[in-house]
């Protein structure tokens, strides 16, 4: 791997950009490897590269059925946060956020981690005293929160509403500092390009159709490229968890929803932080296009389609308004959709499965993003070790069976509301 | 996307609350009931990618809950039947 530095850049300059070597290998696939990852985004290349720097273990492929970080991870609206009130979350996402400080260091790819804050805005007594009680948690486990008055949000986010005849008042908000947003597709290919230097042969176009179960030992999985055996099978594929572990026979407790997001027109720097609104379904930050990129909730039903329905759009757009008046007559340009595989809990699974020799790691609802790297790390230890880090070890498959769920939003069994 | 209400005809989703997968089957006797029988009912699902029989509420409409099977792929609505009292039962 070829370095990229100011020096390389200069070196390069001299020959006018023409001689950049490619970010990756494509080679084609090996009959086997020690281990296979399935889906080439974000977390599956982290697992990839933390397989290989931390275990070394470097015969390892990761399988993508399409294009690298062309799903969720491309899809996503790129915030990074650890803003947990259940102390399992706080100290998992807590140590992904602490990956993420030094993230485009150790990759030597610029991700443009952004620390600009996410902020939650506060308009309720009680949502107040919750944000509080969320915060102080925080600060008990050594991550950082702040609570902030209505004149320092003011100050901080002046284009809120804070006009005498606000809908919703704001009286204060709570404060991630260290938090805030990343370059989604550059942790792709920040991690795909590093996985490669240790000798991760990384596979596009190569989708799994199966899985070679013998004797209750994963043995290796059916591709349209033929079949690959592997000792090991790491199962990362975001909304189709459900369906890529029914092939080894697998009922989980997950159901694949829809998340859409969308991006204004673009404008000149307008909001410093990446923003919440405590009083309804919707958040934003600005992209550094000077678009503003935002999202709300899931459209509430099932759904594998990649797209969703208006309603929801128009729900976002009017919370959109609501707390930032001097939006409403930019125009939305695009708008998509992701599959959220949600779990009964809302939390994720990060672990061995019943199945010898395969791992899943999945049910991220919607907050995979933030942990690419945490959940690359504790994935990857889970299938060197044949066993899960301390981390990841609440996030196992057996908590439904036992009660042991850990419900951040406490709505019980029911993934459309986490 | 429109839900073919049998009661009151093709009306927005929007009007309508998701209720789910329509054929789990909550335990006969939950006092004998074995936790796998729990565990089956109220966490795994099916979780298709393709035909799913599913609960709606017409909450804005005629308040009644109907069946529907929607392909969760395309998200087009093969049909829909009243439940009347026949939610939970597997059939």
């Amino acid at each position: 791997m070829q370095r990229y530095s100011i020096f390389s850049l200069l070196r390069n300059a001299v020959s006018y950009h023409r001689n950049w070597p490619e970010a990756w290998r494509s080679p084609d696939p090996k009959p086997s490897y020690q281990v296979v990852i399935i889906g080439g985004g974000g977390h599956g290349l982290a697992t990839a590269y933390y397989l290989a720097k931390e275990h070394g273990i470097t015969d390892v492929a990761v399988l993508e059925k399409g294009w690298l970080g062309g799903g969720n991870t491309g899809r996503n609206t790129t915030n990074v946060r650890s803003n947990y009130i259940l102390e399992k979350n706080q100290r998992f996402y807590e140590f992904s956020l602490k990956l993420w400080e030094g993230l485009s260091r150790d990759l030597n790819f610029n991700v443009m981690f952004s620390q600009r804050g996410v902020l939650i805005t506060a308009h309720f007594d009680p949502q107040t005293q919750a944000l509080l009680r969320r915060g102080n948690g925080m600060r008990v486990i050594g991550s950082d929160a702040v609570f902030l008055t209505r004149e320092e949000v003011q100050r901080k986010v002046p284009v809120l509403d804070f006009s005498p005849t606000a809908r919703f008042p704001i009286t204060g908000a709570f404060l991630q500092p260290r938090a805030g947003v990343a370059r989604h597709d550059a942790v792709a290919w920040g991690f795909a390009r590093a996985a490669d230097a240790r000798g991760v042969d990384i596979i596009q176009n190569c989708e799994v159709t199966g899985i070679r179960v013998e004797r209750g030992r994963a043995v290796g999985v059916e591709t349209t490229r033929g079949f690959i055996a592997a000792k090991k099978i790491g199962i990362a594929v975001a909304g189709h968890t459900s369906h890529v572990a029914g092939m080894a026979g697998l009922r989980l407790p997950i159901e694949s929803h829809l998340l859409q997001a969308m991006v204004t027109e673009p404008i000149k720097p307008f909001l410093q932080v990446s923003l919440s609104f405590g009083a309804g379904h919707f958040y934003t930050s600005q992209t550094d296009k000077g678009e503003l990129v935002m999202g709300g909730d899931l459209d509430g039903y099932n759904s594998y389609a990649q797209r969703g329905n208006l309603p929801m759009i128009e729900h976002v757009a009017a919370a959109a308004v609501t707390v930032m008046p001097s939006i409403a007559r930019l125009r939305i340009m695009r708008h998509w959709a992701g599959i959220m595989d949600m779990t009964m809990d809302g939390t994720p699974i990060i672990a061995k499965t019943p199945v010898d020799g395969l791992y899943i790691d999945g049910g991220w609802c919607y907050g995979g993003f933030k942990a690419t790297p945490g959940s690359g790390w504790v994935f990857a230890y889970t299938i060197a070790r044949d066993r899960p880090h301390e981390l990841n070890e609440p996030f196992g498959l057996e908590r439904f069976a036992r009660g042991y769920t850990i419900d951040e939003r406490g709505v019980g069994p029911y993934p459309a509301l986490h | 996307m429109l839900i073919p209400c049998p009661h009151c005809g093709q009306r927005p989703h929007s009007e309508f609350t998701y209720g789910g997968d329509a054929t789990l089957r909550r335990p006969s006797d939950p006092a004998l009931a074995a936790d796998e029988e729990w565990l089956d009912y109220l966490y795994l699902r099916d979780n298709p990618r393709g035909l799913h029989r599913e609960f709606w509420h017409h909450t804005l409409g005629c308040e009644r809950w109907i069946e529907v099977r929607r392909d969760t792929l395309t998200h087009r609505i093969e049909g829909a039947s009243a439940t009347g009292a026949r939610r939970g039962t597997r059939t």
